[in-house]
């Protein structure tokens, strides 16, 4: 990290692998925000988030790969937010209780991780935390392209029917969408989303990721495909954004420089523009 | 630290010998007292939170208590300011925000992002100010080593102000979280309450995440809460429950950790979930028997 400076921070390989993995994880959380942002969802992707921190620690403590307890932890628990909530909609204080005893789990685990294995690096705590882009190697870039560039496809497949189900459910469910499993789909999606973003900007810092760039996109546009498409650009762009900074600026970590850009991102759509029309209606639904 | 000194204390089952042995260090009476007052005025503002269905924001609040400290460390100057400073702000942004007339879904979105936007900025003063002495681990999921008795003085102090706030704008602001637009109606300050109760949220959770992290005063604010209200409908019972159901898991916990080497932010919120797990099941038992019973309804509190 201190030899941040030597020449173009592009030539280094560990930037062009942030840069890889950053690009693709921004594009699947921007997508997958704009539709946790739409249906409401937003305290549902914190409480993954959260749980992405106990996964990871519960895979490190018990001496697996800090990936495998990610993915498990944050889609099963997914999953069971959906079926507590009524069509798969779970309710704010039900999320609350569950996640607030994962992340006393995750201090357990925290704890049982760094007194049992004598060879435990003390600070694994920390960058699951807080994130680590910039000690990602090759190998782990490529596979964290590949599971979000499939996330952000499985979400282009079902962005019609999951677009519909959310502006106006009564109707979907008339009209024959599936609308249960549609919601299930996408609670999946978000769970593998968070698993894989926690490596990039880490398990706290997440919810930035997916909450500001489409914040922002729904603050400009009206029309939900736009929005989706403009959110995943946003968080594109502000991830090589807090990249290029952190790499300028080497004292900055890069987490904080990615949440700063996509802040003030979204604090400038406050001052570009205010629609008449804030909520988007169901007519939208046919866009 | 401080257990290393006491040989590993064990449990004898001896109950009056182990109780005993424990307070004799003043720092875990110490702990027990700050855990009583902290479980109290969390749980009487969580029974709110839960009413209001303001989990999220609560979470938000409790969450910067972290950049609050960190910054304050930062700048050389009590960590108390910070968590003080930032938790109220916090409060205030969240207020100012609910205000403005954006959708329920805009909302959530601002409040995440100055959540996540708040949580980077602390990471960044703990990375620029590298002899920060506890690390990020401390100030998210809390110690009870070393509270001191000025701690706890000034926890009673702001506890008994929240508390006494709040008991003088209870009625209302029961009537105002349970049907705004009737509270309205009847000329209810429905949006100064909503201000200042969240202030209050700030003020308590920036009291109580000095001693527990920031984690656990959330944990207490909404699980304790969350239990009773689903065991009883009558708003003075389960506010009474709320903070006896609080109350046991922060002694319960205390005593848990205290005799293990696991951390108490685990214990605290273990008990509590389990509480509400078999506070969730008895309801659905009385569902499945045909005895479902109403949630808070606006008959009694108007009655």
């Amino acid at each position: 990290m201190t030899a941040l400076l030597a020449a173009s921070p592009l030539a280094q390989p560990f930037f062009q692998h942030a840069l890889l993995a950053g690009s693709a994880i921004a594009a699947a959380c921007g997508l997958v925000g704009c539709f946790l942002v739409l249906r409401a969802q937003v305290f549902t992707g914190d409480a993954l988030s959260h749980v992405a921190f106990t996964g990871a620690m519960a895979a490190l403590a018990f001496g697996y790969d800090l990936r495998l307890g990610l993915f498990a932890a944050t889609v099963a628990i997914a999953l069971l937010f959906g079926t507590l909530g009524r069509r798969a909609r779970p309710d704010d204080v039900v999320i609350g209780s569950i996640f607030s005893w994962i992340l006393g789990l995750g201090a357990f685990f925290v704890t049982l991780y760094t007194t049992s294995r004598s060879t435990a690096n003390g600070t694994a705590g920390v960058s699951v935390l807080f994130g680590s882009i910039f000690g990602i190697s090759a190998g782990q870039a490529t596979a964290a392209a590949l599971v979000a560039l499939g996330v952000c496809l499985l979400v282009l497949l079902i962005a019609r029917p999951l677009l519909f189900a959310t502006l106006d459910e009564a109707v979907a469910a008339a009209r024959g969408v599936p609308v249960r499993l549609l919601g299930y789909s996408f609670l999946a999606l978000a769970g593998v989303s968070a698993a894989e973003a926690t490596q990039a900007v880490g398990s706290l810092l997440l919810l930035g990721l997916l909450a500001a760039p489409a914040g922002a996109a729904i603050r400009l546009t009206d029309r939900p495909y736009r929005a989706l498409a403009l959110s995943a650009a946003l968080a594109v762009l502000e991830m090589w954004a807090g990249l290029l900074a952190s790499s300028a600026l080497p004292k900055m970590p890069p987490s904080f420089a990615i949440m700063a850009a996509a802040t003030t991102v979204y604090a400038a759509t406050f001052l570009i523009r205010r629609p008449a029309a804030r909520t988007p209606t169901p007519a939208l639904a046919g866009a | 630290m401080l257990l290393a000194d006491t040989a590993a204390p064990a449990w004898s089952w001896n109950l009056i010998g182990d109780f005993q042995q424990m307070w004799s260090f003043p720092f875990m009476v110490n702990a027990f007292r700050a855990g009583a007052i902290v479980a109290v005025v969390s749980a009487v503002v969580g029974w709110f939170v839960v009413l209001r269905r303001q989990t999220f924001a609560a979470h938000t609040v409790s969450a910067v208590a972290f950049p609050g400290a960190a910054g304050a460390v930062l700048l050389g100057v009590s960590a108390v300011y910070g968590y003080f400073a930032l938790c109220v702000a916090a409060a205030l942004v969240i207020a100012a925000l609910r205000g403005s007339g954006s959708g329920d879904h805009e909302e959530a979105a601002l409040t995440g992002t100055v959540q996540a936007f708040l949580l980077a900025s602390g990471f960044l003063f703990t990375a620029l100010y590298k002899g920060l002495l506890e690390g990020p681990q401390t100030i998210l999921f809390g110690t009870f080593l070393g509270i001191t008795s000025t701690q706890v003085t000034v926890l009673t102090g702001v506890g008994i102000g929240v508390l006494a706030v709040l008991a003088l704008m209870g009625r209302p602001l029961l009537f105002a979280s349970v049907d705004p637009q009737v509270a309205a109606g009847r000329g209810v300050p429905v949006r100064a309450l909503s201000v200042l109760f969240l202030v209050l949220l700030g003020a308590a959770t920036a009291e109580a995440s000095q001693i527990t992290g920031t984690l656990l005063v959330f944990a207490l604010m909404v699980i304790p809460a969350a239990t009773a209200q689903t065991l009883t409908a009558r708003p003075a019972l389960s506010l009474a429950l709320a903070v006896l159901l609080a109350l046991a898991a922060t002694w319960l916990g205390l005593t848990a950790a205290y005799y293990s080497p696991y951390p108490l932010g685990f214990f605290v919120t273990s008990f509590a979930f389990a509480g509400y797990v078999i506070a969730r099941g008895a309801h659905a038992l009385y569902a499945i028997r045909g005895r479902i019973r109403p949630s808070l309804s606006v008959k009694e509190i108007t009655a």
